[in-house]
C-alpha cells in the first residue's frame, strides 16, 4: 500500500500541476488512445504504449491523457494509435512500433506536424 | 503473447469490455507449493454458463457481448502445458472471475513479464476503472503482499490526470518499490539484503 507519506506527495503533485494549470481541462489538451485488444497485444501493442508513456514522463509532456481501447477492427495496421489534439480531426496511425511512436510524439504531438508515412489510409 | 503479463492485460481488456467498474487482479508465486496463480475478478456484466463453455473455444468468438477471441484459449493452453489450469466463474449480471495456474517450476512456464508496468499501464489507461491489484510471494513459510488500490491516488488527484509525468513517476516508483519487496523473498538467500 502507498505510505501516507507517498499520498501527501501526491497531494503536492495536484498542487503544483493546478498552479501550473496542467489539468485535463486545459484548452489544447491531447488525446492518444491505443489499440489494445488481442491482435494489438499480440502485434507488440504493449511497447508501444509503454514507450508513449516513458517518453511522457522523460520530456515532461502535459494536457496529454493516455488511454487504451479493445480491438478497433484493423488487425493487419496493429499497433493502432489514434492522436486526438483538441478540436482536430482523429488522426489514425498504423503498425505505430516504440521507434515510430517517438516520431509522432516528436513530430505530431509536440511538434503539430502529422507523420504521414505511418497514418493509415481511409 | 509470450509474458504473463500480456494475457493479462488481454483479460483485463475483456473486463473493461464487459462494463466493469472495480477489477481485481491477484498475482501468486508460491515456491513452496511450486504455483503461479493469476486471477482477474470483475462486476461486469458476466456471462452465461453457454457462453462460459464456448469461450476456451479458438473459433468462438462473442463479439457482440464480449470480445473474446483466441487470447483465452490460447492461454488455456499455455497453462494446461505448464501442468496448471483455467477456471472461469461467470454469472450474468454479477461479473466474472478467472483464475489460471502453473506449475511454478516448469519448464514451459512462460515469464511473469513487468508487474510494475503492466498494473501502471491499466491504471492509467483505464482510469475509469477502478483497479485493485495484488501481489503475494511465498517461499520458505515466508509470504510478503504487496497491494495497490489506486482509488485513493485518484480521489487526492481529482482532475489532474494520471498521465501528467509527475504521477506516472509517483506511480512507477510506488508499484516498483512495492513489488520489488514482495518479491525479494524469492530470491536466493544469498542475494538478499536481510
Amino acid at each position: 500500500m502507498p505510505t501516507v507519506k507517498s499520498l501527501e506527495d501526491l497531494q503536492k503533485i495536484r498542487a503544483e500541476a493546478l498552479k501550473k494549470r496542467e489539468i485535463k481541462t486545459a484548452p489544447g489538451s491531447i488525446q492518444i488512445v491505443v489499440g489494445m485488444g488481442t491482435p494489438g497485444i499480440a502485434a507488440g501493442a504493449r511497447d508501444t504504449l509503454k514507450e508513449i508513456l516513458a517518453i511522457i514522463e522523460e520530456k515532461h509532456l502535459t494536457n496529454i491523457t493516455v488511454r487504451q481501447t479493445g480491438n478497433i477492427g484493423l488487425d493487419s495496421w496493429e499497433p493502432i494509435v489514434q492522436v486526438i489534439k483538441g478540436a482536430d480531426a482523429p488522426v489514425t496511425y498504423g503498425k505505430v512500433n516504440p521507434f515510430a511512436a517517438r516520431r509522432i510524439m516528436d513530430e505530431h504531438v509536440q511538434g503539430g506536424k502529422v507523420v504521414a508515412e505511418y497514418v493509415v489510409p481511409a | 503473447m509470450r509474458e504473463i503479463v500480456l494475457h493479462l492485460l488481454d483479460l483485463a481488456e475483456n473486463s473493461v469490455s464487459a462494463g466493469a467498474g472495480t477489477i481485481r487482479i491477484g498475482i501468486c508465486e508460491d515456491l513452496d507449493a511450486d504455483r503461479l496463480t493469476v486471477s482477474l475478478a470483475d462486476d461486469g456484466c458476466g456471462m452465461d454458463p453457454e457462453t462460459v463453455r464456448k469461450v476456451a473455444d479458438p473459433f468462438y468468438t462473442g463479439r457482440t457481448t464480449r470480445n473474446v477471441g483466441l487470447g483465452i484459449p490460447l492461454l488455456k493452453e499455455a497453462a494446461e502445458t505448464a501442468n496448471g489450469g483455467m477456471t472461469i466463474h461467470s454469472q450474468p449480471g454479477a461479473g466474472t472471475t478467472i483464475q489460471i495456474s502453473f506449475q511454478h517450476s516448469h519448464i514451459d512456464r512462460m515469464p511473469l513479464g513487468n508487474l510494475a508496468e503492466t498494473f501502471r499501464e491499466l491504471s492509467v489507461a483505464h482510469p475509469e476503472v477502478h483497479w485493485i491489484d495484488r501481489y503475494t510471494a511465498r517461499k520458505d513459510g515466508a509470504e510478503r503482499t504487496f497491494e495497490f488500490d489506486d482509488q485513493p491516488v485518484k480521489e487526492i488527484l481529482a482532475d489532474v490526470p494520471l498521465t501528467h509525468p509527475d504521477v506516472l513517476a509517483f506511480l512507477r516508483e510506488t508499484l516498483e518499490q512495492g513489488l520489488g519487496e514482495a518479491q525479494s523473498i524469492l530470491e536466493p538467500a544469498s542475494l538478499q539484503e536481510k
